[in-house]
C-alpha cells in the first residue's frame, strides 16, 4: 500500500522539524518499523521509522531543511505501484513520474491545474484547513494532537473543545510509541574567523525552544530565591563508602541531591505543584528535572518517582539519561512531565545562583559547587566541606515560608544522609 | 436589611445624600410637588423644602444647564429626566458641557452632576418613549453610565454616583420601580466601575444589565434543569467597565453570551464582543453571542414588540448556540 512519509510532530512544543539525514536512498526496501531518516525537533534528534514496508521509492525532503509538521518528505510504495495520484496530492514534489507524451486535451488539463495549483508551492499542512475554536486548539497544541486527526462536531466540522477531550480519552487507551535506537551524532565546532566582526549562526530549533520557553517563564512568573548552605561532611563519608563497596555505581553528589529533594517533596507536597491560572495543581508524583547542559543548549531528561528509588536506580537512571541527553537521543516522554527540577553548575565552580524556572513545575534548585570553607562550630573556625542552594519559586504556588520549610528539610537530610535510608 | 422596591431604594438614597450633605439637591420635571413622574422622589420636598427639590418647566436643556452650571460652582445637582428619551433634547448640554468641561479647562473646574431617570423599554409606549439608550451615553468619554437592576445596587450605586466628582448618567429601569429586594438601610455604598457575578456558573457567561439581568437569571434558572450550568456577570456599571470580573467568567466557561436591550448595531453588547475576543481569545470555545434588541424601532403592537426585544427564549437559543447544541 503506497503512502506518504510525512514530516511527523515530534514536540508539543514545535510545529515544524528538520530533516537531519536520510537513512535510506531512493529505491531502498524498508521494513516496518525500520528507521528511515533522522529528524531534528527542538529537543533533540529522532529517528523515524517506516510505518509499513515497502520501497522507498520517492525522496522529496532534502537534508538540512526545515519542513512543517505533515509536510511530505517521500513516499514509500510496492515497486509496481503507481505514485501519480500520492505525488499530485503531495504538492511540492520533485519532478513528476515519467509518462508517455500526453495528447492536446491532457494537456490543457494538466495547465489548467499548474494554473490553480502551482508546483513550486509548498504541501500544506492537515492543521491549516482544519477548523477549530481558538480554545480547542490550545489544548490540543498543549496535548501534542494534531488537529486534523479529530473530529469536529461544530458548525462546519469546527472542532470545539468537547471534541479534543474525546479524542484524548479514546487515545489514553493507545499504546506508546517504540523507543528509537540510540545512535551519538558528533558536529563540528566551527569559530568566527578573526576578519570579520562576528557570525550570525541560524538558531537551533532547541535554541528557539529555549528562548520561548524562558520568557514563558521569567516575564509572568513572579520568582522568588531562597538560599541555604548545607554541610556535606555526611555525603562526602557516604560517597566514599559507597565507593569502597566497589562493584558499584559511582553515586554523585547531584543523586543524593535529587534523592534529596525527592523526599523532602513527600514530606512538602505544597512544594510539588504547578500553578495552573484558575487553580493550583498538587502532584501526587514525584518527578525530578534533572538539567543537562548539551552541544548548544540544555534539556532536562526525568527521573520519575525519585522518591520510591533508590540511590542505586536513581544513579544508573541519572547517568544513562543525561547521556542521551548529550546526543540528543532522548524520547520525548524522557524530557517532559517533571514536577520539580534540579539544576547543579558545581563542577564548573559556580559557588551559588538562581535558576529560571520551567514553567509550569513551581520550584528549580540550584546545586552550587561543594567547596572545603571555614565555619565555626562550638566556638572553634574549622574546615567543612560547604555547598550552597538557591530555591527558585514560583510565588503564585509556593509562599516564601513554605519554601524555606521546603529547602529546611532538604538542607537536614543532606546534612543526615542516613535519613535516605529510612 | 429591610426587602424593599427598587424605587424606595433610590429615595433613600436620595435622602441620606441629601441629609449627608447641603450641596445636594434634586431637580426636574414634577420632582416637587407631584413627587417625580414615578414616585421616586416621595416626601423630599417636605423634607428638604422648595430650595432643595426644584420644579421646573419642561426644558431638559435649560434645567441640565441650570446643573451644570451649578455643579461647576460648588454644588452636587440631581437632574431628574422624567425619562431618558427626553435627555435628548439635553444631548448637547450632557455631551458637550458637562462630559468636556473639565477636560477643555486642564481640571479647573469638575461637574459633579447626576443625570438620573427611567429608560428602557416598558409596555406599548411604542417608538419614541420605549428606547434603550446606554450606549449613546457610553460613546462620550467623561461620562460614567451606571444601569443598576436590583433594589440594593440601585441605593449603593446611586450614592456612589452623588459622591462622585465627575457627570454620571443614571438610567434606571422602568419596569423595575416596583421590584422589591433586600437593602441594607444603613449606611450602602457600591463602587462605581465594580462588576458582580450575580449567579456563579460553570459553563457559559451570561453578561446583563438592568432589566435583562433578571431574564439571564430567569435563563439560566431555566437551564440549570437541563444541566447547563450559566454564570451571570451584571456589569452595573457600564463606563468606566468592569472588564477584569467579566473576562475572569470567561476564562472559566469560555463561552459568552451578551444581553442587551438596545438596537444591536453599535450597541454596548458590540463592545464587550471586542474586548472579549482582543483580552481571552485563546480561551473561547465559540465566538462571543449577542442577544440584542432587533434593528427597528420599538413597534406599538403588542406582538411585535415582544419580538423586538430579548426574551428568555432567545436567552436559553443563545447559550445552546455557544454550546454547539440544538
Amino acid at each position: 500500500m503506497a503512502y506518504r512519509v510525512v514530516m511527523p510532530k515530534v514536540s508539543d512544543a514545535t510545529e515544524e522539524g528538520r530533516l537531519v539525514k536520510w537513512l535510506k536512498q531512493e529505491g531502498d526496501r524498508v521494513e516496518s518499523g525500520e528507521p528511515i531518516a533522522e529528524i531534528e525537533s527542538d529537543k533533540g534528534v529522532l529517528e523515524m521509522e517506516a510505518f509499513s514496508g515497502g520501497v522507498l521509492r520517492k525522496v522529496i525532503g532534502r537534508e538540512g531543511e526545515i519542513y512543517p509538521v505533515g509536510a511530505v518528505l517521500g513516499v514509500i510504495a510496492e515497486p509496481d505501484e503507481n505514485l501519480e495520484s500520492l505525488l499530485a496530492l503531495g504538492a511540492g514534489a520533485g519532478a513528476p513520474p515519467a509518462t508517455p507524451a500526453p495528447g492536446p486535451a491532457e494537456r490543457a488539463q494538466a495547465s489548467a491545474e499548474k494554473a490553480v495549483r502551482p508546483a513550486a508551492e509548498p504541501a500544506p499542512t492537515p492543521a491549516e484547513k482544519v477548523k477549530a475554536s481558538p480554545l480547542a486548539r490550545n489544548l490540543a497544541a498543549e496535548a501534542g494532537i494534531d488537529l486534523s486527526q479529530v473530529r469536529g462536531s461544530g458548525p462546519g466540522g469546527r472542532v470545539v473543545k468537547e471534541d479534543v477531550e474525546a479524542f484524548l480519552q479514546a487515545r489514553a487507551a493507545a499504546p506508546a510509541p517504540t523507543p528509537a535506537a540510540a545512535r551519538p551524532p558528533l558536529r563540528a565546532v566551527s569559530r568566527p574567523s578573526p576578519e570579520v566582526e562576528f557570525e550570525e549562526r541560524d538558531l537551533s530549533l532547541m535554541r528557539k525552544a529555549i528562548a520561548r520557553r524562558l520568557i514563558q517563564s521569567k516575564a509572568p512568573v513572579p520568582h522568588f530565591y531562597l538560599t541555604t548552605e548545607v554541610d556535606m561532611e555526611g555525603c562526602a563519608r557516604l560517597r566514599e563508602a559507597i565507593g569502597a563497596l566497589g562493584d558499584l555505581p559511582k553515586v554523585t553528589y547531584t543523586d543524593l541531591i535529587i534523592k534529596a529533594c525527592a523526599v523532602a517533596l513527600t514530606r512538602h507536597p505544597e512544594v510539588n505543584a504547578a500553578f495552573m491560572g484558575d487553580k493550583l495543581r498538587l502532584y501526587s508524583r514525584v518527578r525530578i528535572g534533572l538539567a543537562v547542559a548539551v552541544e548548544d543548549g540544555l534539556i532536562t531528561p526525568v527521573i520519575r518517582d525519585a522518591d520510591r528509588k533508590g540511590l542505586r536506580q536513581i544513579a544508573e537512571e541519572a547517568h544513562e539519561l543525561a547521556a542521551r541527553a548529550r546526543d540528543r537521543r532522548l524520547r520525548p516522554e524522557e524530557y517532559t512531565g517533571a514536577t520539580f527540577s534540579v539544576s547543579n553548575l558545581g563542577m564548573f565552580d559556580v559557588e551559588e545562583f538562581s535558576a529560571v524556572i520551567n514553567p509550569p513545575e513551581a520550584c528549580i534548585l540550584a546545586v552550587g559547587a561543594v567547596a572545603d570553607k571555614p565555619v565555626a562550630e562550638g566556638g572553634q573556625v574549622v574546615v567543612r566541606k560547604r555547598m550552597r542552594l538557591t530555591l527558585s519559586c514560583d510565588h503564585r504556588a509556593v509562599d516564601g515560608a513554605t519554601g524555606a520549610r521546603f529547602l529546611q528539610e532538604v538542607k537536614r537530610i543532606l546534612e543526615q544522609p542516613a535519613l535516605l535510608a529510612l | 436589611m429591610a426587602q424593599m422596591a427598587y424605587r424606595d431604594a433610590l429615595n433613600q438614597a436620595l435622602r441620606e445624600e441629601m441629609a449627608r450633605d447641603p450641596r445636594v439637591f434634586l431637580m426636574g420635571e414634577e420632582v416637587g410637588l407631584y413627587e417625580g413622574a414615578y414616585k421616586v422622589s416621595k416626601g423630599l420636598l417636605q423634607e428638604f423644602g422648595p430650595k432643595r427639590v426644584i420644579d421646573t418647566p419642561i426644558a431638559e436643556a435649560g434645567f441640565t444647564g441650570v446643573g451644570i452650571g451649578a455643579a461647576m460652582v460648588g454644588l452636587r445637582p440631581v437632574i431628574e429626566m422624567m425619562t431618558f428619551n427626553f435627555a435628548i433634547l439635553a444631548l448637547d448640554q450632557i455631551v458637550n458641557h458637562a462630559a468636556k468641561i473639565s477636560y477643555m479647562s486642564g481640571g479647573q473646574y469638575r461637574v459633579p452632576i447626576v443625570i438620573r431617570g427611567p429608560g428602557g423599554a416598558a409596555f406599548q409606549l411604542a417608538a419614541q418613549h420605549s428606547q434603550s439608550m446606554e450606549s449613546y451615553f457610553c460613546h462620550v468619554p467623561g461620562l460614567k453610565v451606571v444601569m443598576p437592576a436590583t433594589p440594593a445596587d440601585a441605593k449603593g450605586l446611586l450614592k456612589s454616583a452623588i459622591r462622585d466628582d465627575g457627570p454620571v448618567i443614571f438610567i434606571e429601569s422602568e419596569v423595575l420601580y416596583g421590584f422589591r429586594g433586600e437593602v441594607d438601610e444603613e449606611e450602602h455604598l457600591i463602587p462605581l466601575g465594580v462588576a458582580e457575578v450575580k449567579r456563579p456558573g460553570e459553563d457559559v457567561t451570561i453578561v446583563a444589565w438592568s432589566k435583562t439581568l433578571h431574564l439571564a437569571l430567569e435563563a439560566a434558572e431555566a437551564l440549570e434543569q437541563e444541566g447547563v450550568s450559566c454564570e451571570v456577570v451584571d456589569p452595573r456599571t457600564l463606563r468606566p467597565l468592569d472588564k477584569e470580573t467579566i473576562l475572569n467568567s470567561v476564562r472559566k466557561t469560555n463561552r459568552v453570551v451578551v444581553l442587551e436591550e438596545g438596537a444591536r448595531f453599535s450597541g454596548v453588547g458590540a463592545e464587550l464582543a471586542s474586548l472579549i475576543s482582543e483580552e481571552v481569545f485563546d480561551l473561547l470555545d465559540a465566538p462571543v453571542y449577542r442577544v440584542p434588541g432587533i434593528d427597528v424601532p420599538m413597534p406599538y403592537a403588542r406582538n411585535l414588540e415582544r419580538a423586538k426585544i430579548p426574551t428568555k427564549e432567545r436567552v436559553i437559543e443563545a447559550v445552546h448556540h455557544v454550546l454547539y447544541r440544538q
